[in-house]
């Protein structure tokens, strides 16, 4: 708490005072499930990538690489987009993962 | 000599507006606030003023409206009525903390039910502590010279909240008074141009407007409020006397009536006080050393200006124009003995008026004659007085 502002050096209005700051921010927390990607059944539609609201799926030259987990919240949009026939995301509770 | 205009106090309001140049309009009508955005709408049609007037379906989609165009550095306006106000309220307070300097005449009617389109005060005296300014108005010329002292007060970076220019429904908004206006480049001059810290059209300094506050935050965000409403004394006072060299009309927090010897003392908001005046005059005929205090700023309530304004006076009484149930005396009563804690003279509460009940000049008197014999008994706990009630 002490390392936070006070309210004379906070902002006004309750604002966020500059751009592009929601990627500091660490909403693993969120999730109740984890979509885990399959590298080689993946046929690189691209159709997850586009969907993600939350922009977490990460692609390079038109390959996806993999899932920014600090900033998916476990919608599981990517899992549901994903080619029926392909089904290369699946989603698994947080709380199994936490006890492999 | 100033050139006068025969206008209703909406009219007024409209034609001060109009001179403000807001960018934004967003408003739903209600009566009796309707004649107001309707002239203001003629303007518009008329190219009067190049205001963007947005219809809406409600007045919760007029605040929000007002909110959006306001946050995006627009200078923007609304007005309400008693139920509107109260269909607002969720947004009422997310414009006064997300700090958004939004001015709204807010013609005074009694809230429902019984359904009722006169004039008392239990509107804004329901969203006091909403974060607004709320300034009362006695007459048509002062609903005019307010709306354009209000554009400065809201955009002063020191103060940045909404405000509420508060009068009377019919008794004022109706009415045919003379006004004086001025002229349309000296009301543009004086309010300047509005030019927002942040806004959200200002695509090269991005920011987020009304995210999420959890319990680290929101406190500290209340805090902020409250100093802003402390600064808005001062700003008020500044822009009143400011506005007074312009117009000759000077304006502070508050405005006395043969108060300098006067020992029996009412204090009143709105038209009343217009009424009251006429009544001090007649209880000095009867022996009776009356005095008024008109306040006009009741948010902020300037505590330590009315005490030291009360502090001759032996008995002070209190007319509210609304009510509050299961405690004697409505609003202001509490918010006038509170500031004078400590006092040795008794405060007494009077509710009249209520959905637009007519008060007289007759009554008022009856009233300081009333506070003077509380006054020489002394006592300080009364219940609250009920004027023109039939009893
Ligand atoms: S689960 Fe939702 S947030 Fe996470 S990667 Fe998939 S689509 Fe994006
Ligand atoms: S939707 Fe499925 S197949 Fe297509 S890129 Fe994403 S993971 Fe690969």
């Amino acid at each position: 708490m002490s390392k936070l502002p006070n309210w004379r050096e906070l902002a006004t209005g309750g604002i966020v005072p500059k751009g592009g700051n929601s990627d500091e921010k660490d909403v693993s927390g969120w999730r109740t499930y984890r979509p885990i990607h399959d590298k080689q059944k993946c046929i690189n539609c691209l159709r997850c990538w586009i969907f993600c609201p939350d922009s977490a799926i990460q692609a390079k030259d038109g390959k996806i690489t993999g899932i920014d987990y600090k900033h998916c919240k476990g919608c599981g949009i990517c899992a549901a987009e994903c080619p029926k026939k392909v089904t290369a995301i699946t989603m698994k509770l947080e709380s199994e993962i936490k006890k492999d | 000599m100033a050139k006068f205009e025969s206008l209703t106090g909406n009219d007024a309001a409209a034609h001060a507006l109009r001179q403000c140049k807001p960018d934004v309009a967003a408003a739903y009508p209600i009566t009796p606030q309707t004649e107001l955005m309707h002239k203001f709408a003629e303007f518009v049609a008329n190219g009067k003023v190049d205001t963007e007037v947005i219809l809406v379906e409600s007045e919760h989609s007029a605040m929000s409206a007002a909110i959006g165009s306001s946050a995006a550095g627009a200078r923007t306006f609304t007005a309400t009525s008693a139920n509107g106000l109260a269909l607002m309220w969720e947004v009422v307070y997310i414009a006064a903390s997300n700090r958004l300097p939004i001015v709204m005449p807010e013609v005074n009617r009694a809230l429902s039910g019984p359904i009722n389109i006169h004039c008392d005060h239990s509107d804004s005296m329901g969203c006091r502590d909403s974060g607004w300014i709320q300034l009362f108005c006695e007459n048509g010329q002062e609903a005019y010279d307010t709306v354009i002292q209000a554009f400065r007060i809201s955009e002063n970076p020191k103060v940045l909240l909404p405000t509420m220019i508060c009068f009377d429904g019919f008794i004022i908004s109706h009415t045919n008074e003379p006004v004086a206006m001025l002229k349309d480049e000296a009301v543009s001059q004086f309010v300047g141009v509005y030019k927002p810290d942040r806004a959200l059209l200002d695509v090269e300094n991005p920011y987020t407007f009304g995210p999420l506050d959890l319990p680290e935050w929101y406190f500290e965000h209340k805090r902020q409020q409250v100093e802003a409403m402390r600064n808005s004394f001062e700003v008020i006072e500044s822009v009143g006397a400011e506005f007074g060299k312009l117009s000759g009309r000077p304006y502070g927090l508050m405005d006395g009536y043969r108060m300098e010897d006067a020992e029996v003392v009412l204090v009143a908001l709105g038209s009343t006080c217009g009424t009251a005046r006429v009544a001090v005059d007649v209880a000095r005929e009867q022996g009776v050393k009356a005095g008024l205090l008109k306040l006009r700023a009741f948010r902020p309530f300037p505590i330590k200006q009315l005490r030291q304004a009360l502090s001759k006076a032996k008995v002070v009484g209190v007319f509210d124009r609304s009510i509050s149930f299961g405690i004697e005396g409505g609003p202001l009563f509490h918010e006038v003995r509170s500031s004078l804690y400590g006092g040795k003279q008794p405060v007494i509460p009077f509710v009249y008026g209520l959905g637009g009940r007519d008060i007289r000049v007759e009554q008022i008197a009856e009233a300081f004659k009333t506070l003077q014999q509380v006054g020489k008994s002394g006592a300080m706990d009364r219940d609250v007085e009920f004027i023109g009630l039939r009893d």
